[in-house]
């Protein structure tokens, strides 16, 4: 333990995901032996984030705006909805350039073991952006793990009735991996070869 | 145990927790060592060579590296790939959940031999994949079994109060299952003959009489197995509330 304010730094790095007892205390003595003004900068960048970027109304993705980049962009298909887990995953699938429609971000996948069910997921204003008959196909793009799996199961059943082309990215994406370590060549095929959900 | 610190089991992978960049806590019921918790290296990257085998449900003959609080998964070969039938069928899923999350809490302790636990749940989860019974049932006769394998047996017939033999018209959790008139305490429920009639059946496994029981056996069954296994656990599972009913 170190004493009051450096302890405090070390437990707040800690909270963050991925970042281990260790690796908080070599954050924090690094922060402590770093110039003042590269300090400024981080603690500035943290607090523009909370104050500038919001979510998208449309799709739920991270924006600056009311709406984020891709629903403003007018030469986006309306007609295409492509459903993420998180913000992460329409990066990932936006650097392999295959994606000319929109996206959904669903905030996460159905994992009733931690208590997600389908009512704590955007599932309801996904339905309400599909309700006017304007997108034609549902690109079902969670994780290709098992909760990815369960979740892309269950949408693909609640809209079966909307008549729509509903797709699931292609097989050829190895199973059990996170959707944002797919590189872009295999990320790009799966999109290409993506297969009809008949459930 | 062999030569350092290496050994060998088969598990049902019941939980996953993502740990730092790439990696994941894998939490397992094993044949041999009961529950533990094993990190699986790089198994999020879509190059790993864990590929989908450690996914919750999956079936696996695993190697391990015995750590100093966590061991380490450092093999895994598919024995049955539960995950595939199951992450395919909602109602399946959601079934198979609420069964890993009940042994996970059932089984006492991490490295405490839970064998009849195990042979359970591989023998439900083989039923659940081939579609066997209704999903709802298959959960609701693991769960009754399981609570017997954890010492807690309900009696859905003879009275737990004086032992006199039933059916009787009453059933309380708190005293273990059905009561006789003059055993019943306050505020005991009272189900349907046909439901404790269920719950019987699928207690000792006798499944022709459960496949032939009706909606409203089930349903008022199933709440009797929930609110019996809530009171035995110190909070309930999160994952009961989300088992969709067909
Ligand atoms: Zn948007
Ligand atoms: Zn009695």
């Amino acid at each position: 333990m170190y004493e009051g304010v450096v302890q405090d730094l070390i437990d707040e790095l800690g909270r963050l995901p991925g970042v281990g007892p260790k690796s908080a205390q070599r954050i924090a003595f690094h922060l402590l032996a770093a110039d003042p003004v590269d300090v400024r900068r981080l603690v500035v960048a943290l607090e523009q984030v909370k104050e500038k970027v919001r979510f998208c109304r449309i799709c739920g993705n991270v924006a600056e705006e009311e709406e984020c980049r891709v629903c403003r962009d007018p030469r986006r298909e309306l007609s295409v909805i492509c459903v993420v887990e998180e913000p992460k995953d329409v990066v990932a699938i936006e650097r392999t350039r295959e994606f000319r429609g929109r996206y959904h971000v669903l905030g996460g996948a159905i994992s009733p073991i931690e208590g997600v069910g389908p009512d704590d997921l955007r599932i309801r204003e996904l339905l309400a952006r599909l309700a006017d008959g304007t997108v034609t196909e549902l690109i079902l793009a969670t994780d290709p793990n098992l909760e990815g799996e369960a979740t892309a199961t269950y949408l693909a059943r609640l809209v079966k009735p909307m008549g729509l082309r509903v797709t699931r990215l292609a097989s050829g994406l190895p199973v059990g991996g996170d959707l944002e370590y797919a590189d872009e060549v295999t990320l790009g095929r799966a999109f290409e070869g993506r297969r009809l959900l008949d459930v | 145990m062999g030569s350092v610190g290496l050994y060998r089991d088969e598990g049902v992978v019941l939980r996953t927790q993502k740990l730092g960049e790439a990696d994941r806590i894998v939490t397992l019921l094993t044949r041999e060592t009961g529950r533990i918790r094993a990190v699986a290296k790089g198994v999020r990257r879509t190059s790993s060579k864990f590929g989908g085998r450690l996914e919750p449900f999956m079936h696996v003959d695993l190697q391990l590296h015995t750590g100093r609080s966590l061991d380490i998964v450092t093999q895994a070969e598919t024995i049955t790939p539960f995950a595939a039938v199951l992450g395919g069928d909602y109602a399946r899923y959601t079934a198979g959940t609420a069964m890993l999350e009940a042994v996970e809490r059932l089984t006492d302790a991490e490295r405490e031999p839970a064998v009849q636990h195990y042979l359970l749940l591989v023998g439900a989860l083989r039923s659940l994949a081939a579609a066997e019974h209704d999903p709802g049932l298959i959960l609701d006769a693991f769960l009754v079994r399981s609570l017997a394998v954890a010492g807690y047996a309900p009696s859905f017939d003879a009275c737990t109060g004086c032992g006199l033999a039933g059916p009787h018209g009453a059933f309380a959790v708190a005293a273990g299952g059905s009561v006789c008139p003059d055993c019943r305490p306050v505020g005991s429920a009272a189900p349907a003959p046909a439901t404790l009639a269920l719950l019987g059946a699928l207690l000792t496994g006798d499944w022709a009489s459960a496949d032939a029981s009706e909606d409203r056996a089930r349903r008022e069954g199933h709440g009797l197995v929930a609110a019996y296994l809530n009171w035995h656990l110190e909070r309930g599972l999160r994952s009961l509330r989300l088992v969709e009913r067909v």
